[in-house]
């Protein structure tokens, strides 16, 4: 996964750059990617499709039929619980951005800049990304005898006096909500931000030392701008994969918090299809929006 | 920076630990206590120690089917695997051709990735549901996974061949090798270790998978979906046990694909070959 991220770019350039090619390379590519293409089609754009058509059909309490209303959008966009779940969400977006980032950005600092040999880069960078490969719901389910009212960390702060009862926000609330997203998620932030930190050439940095920069004006001058491209990269996963949760903040706040995947959810769990289908249309839009605002604030292009 | 090892260099390094001590520090807590006493509860203290609860998962169940379940997920993983590996390279090797359409699909495959899974779950779930078609973990539930994993399986691709060193494959055309003879015997054997890389992931991702699977599974659970039905209604530490045996078989996948790399990389070097180097 190491070096995907900033390879991309210049694929997209390579591979779309007009150049002449002869029918039977043009062939021998198509035939090469359809498999990928018809995969696609089928299980990615036709599923998005359905649910664009499906947000303007009606339902009853049975069953739901095809017509042409706006009132399931209507009826998301006027509820006020629609708005305020959106700035509930928007909060955990928000904090599990900044604390995914700043984790992350120094984990992979350390690991690009202060860790000497390959060999420990590499067998620290897997111990980092192992947990990717093991199982989320299993990776939330063990934070239950750390936070619990019973947990290790109440029997510790116990202990040592800091408090007499044990505190009962820690599982089952936003605070734990918010630390499995950033257990989880940190991973996605480190591994870009580790492959443009790797891509940085050390001369630039030595020559900012020789000009006389400090450690801090190194930081900020020349390793921060050119691990944009990774910041960005990480930020995307981290929003999308924040927005569109609904297992996490189910489980982590107890079935307490809601979340607009929640809202989802619980409606295709009341089987109102088409209600669900409006209310994951506005979220793709608002994902949409928020990717396109990331990548406006970083030109990736340039960057690279 | 970092040429003496400073106080920077030390604050950096409990900063890391730290943060490896949060990631292992809870699958940790829960090994340790998945060998509660018979007696014992869902925290500490420990009320003895036993292997009762591993037992356990051999027995009946009150409730789900762990080990149909697990089988299911295995067989779905291995079949994830397969495709993803497939269907990667193939793709990989079209990408290194300019070729009309592949921007479209190279966006496509990047929107995948990140459109959220609940849209992807619920909107092959509409699909089957209006085209009047079960819903089944093969089927649909093979598709939702694979919209995951081949989006990892082409960008590691991508990785792999932009440091790859086209001349060994002018040589081979060169000494009159056809273009299927070329990817045969000399592009495929110089990638072969990254594949295992795909072959991580299509498993593991597949294995874990969650959200995609969730309205797309049908009547039969994979593990991921068992394991979330038994938090709401187990509250005895056999839920640990899961979890730890789970968790070591994916530590087992993961350290036998890395030392199945580690392994064809030392080969090709002690053989004298010259194909690892193929990768600049």
């Amino acid at each position: 996964m190491t070096d995907i991220a900033s390879d991309l770019e210049g694929d997209i350039v390579a591979a779309t750059r007009p150049r002449v090619r002869t029918p039977r390379e043009s062939l021998a590519s198509w035939l090469l990617a359809s498999p990928l293409a018809v995969v696609l089609a089928i299980f990615l754009l036709v599923p998005l499709a359905t649910i664009v058509v499906v947000s303007f059909w009606g339902y009853n309490e049975w069953s739901f039929f095809p017509d042409f209303t706006w009132e399931n959008y209507e009826f998301h966009l006027t509820s006020a619980v629609t708005w305020r779940t959106y700035l509930k969400t928007l909060t955990y977006v928000g904090m599990t951005w900044v604390l995914t980032l700043s984790i992350g950005f120094t984990v992979a600092y350390f690991l690009a800049f202060f860790v000497r040999s390959l060999t420990w880069q590499i067998a620290l960078f897997l111990l980092c990304t192992i947990p990717f490969w093991t199982s989320n719901i299993i990776r939330m389910i063990s934070w239950i005898p750390f936070l619990g009212r019973n947990g290790l960390a109440n029997s510790a702060l116990i202990e040592i006096g800091l408090i007499d009862a044990p505190l009962e926000f820690l599982l089952f609330s936003d605070f734990a909500v918010v630390l499995a997203f950033v257990h989880l998620y940190t991973l996605f932030m480190v591994v870009p931000i580790f492959n443009s930190m790797m891509r940085i050439d050390r001369s630039l940095v030595e020559a900012a030392r020789d000009a006389g920069a400090s450690g801090w004006q190194i930081l900020s001058n020349v390793i921060i701008p050119l691990s944009k491209p990774g910041i960005m990269i990480g930020s995307i996963f981290v929003v999308t994969l924040v927005m569109g949760d609904f297992i996490t903040v189910r489980f982590m706040s107890g079935s307490q918090s809601a979340s607009v995947g929640r809202i989802i959810q619980n409606e295709i769990s009341l089987l109102q299809y088409p209600a669900a289908a409006a209310s994951a249309v506005v979220l793709l839009l608002t994902v949409l929006i928020a990717i396109t605002l990331m990548l406006r604030l970083v030109d990736i292009r340039k960057e690279l | 920076m970092g040429d003496r090892r400073g106080l920077t260099f030390w604050a950096l390094a409990a900063f890391f630990a730290l943060f490896v001590l949060f990631l292992y520090g809870p699958i940790i807590t829960i090994g340790i206590l998945s060998f509660q006493g018979e007696r014992g509860g869902l925290t500490f203290h420990m009320n003895g120690w036993s292997t009762y609860w591993f037992v356990d998962l051999f027995r009946e169940q009150a409730v789900g089917d762990i080990w149909g379940s697990f089988s299911r997920s295995l067989a779905l993983g291995l079949i994830v695997m397969v495709v993803t590996v497939v269907v990667s390279v193939m793709a990989g090797l079209a990408f290194r051709r300019p070729f009309r359409g592949a921007g479209v699909l190279f966006y496509l495959t990047v929107a995948s990735l990140i459109i959220p899974s609940l849209l992807i779950s619920l909107g092959i779930g509409l699909m089957f549901n209006i085209a009047s078609v079960d819903v089944h973990w093969l089927s649909s539930g093979l598709g939702a996974q694979l919209t995951w994993t081949l989006p990892f399986g082409l960008l590691i691709m991508f990785a792999v061949f932009n440091r790859f060193d086209k001349s060994y494959e002018e040589a081979a055309r060169d000494l009159g090798a056809s273009p299927w003879q070329t990817v045969r015997y000399v592009v495929l054997p110089i990638i072969a270790p990254s594949l295992i890389g795909v072959a991580l992931f299509g498993f593991t991702l597949s294995y874990d998978e969650f959200a995609r699977t969730l309205l797309t599974a049908g009547s039969y659970n994979t593990l991921p979906l068992e394991i979330f039905g038994m938090t709401t209604n187990v509250t005895t530490p056999v839920l640990y046990a899961l979890g730890t045996l789970t968790t070591v078989f994916s530590f087992v996948v993961i350290g036998t694909a890395l030392l199945v790399v580690w392994l064809s990389r030392r080969r090709q070097a002690r053989h004298g070959s010259d194909a690892g180097d193929g990768l600049v």
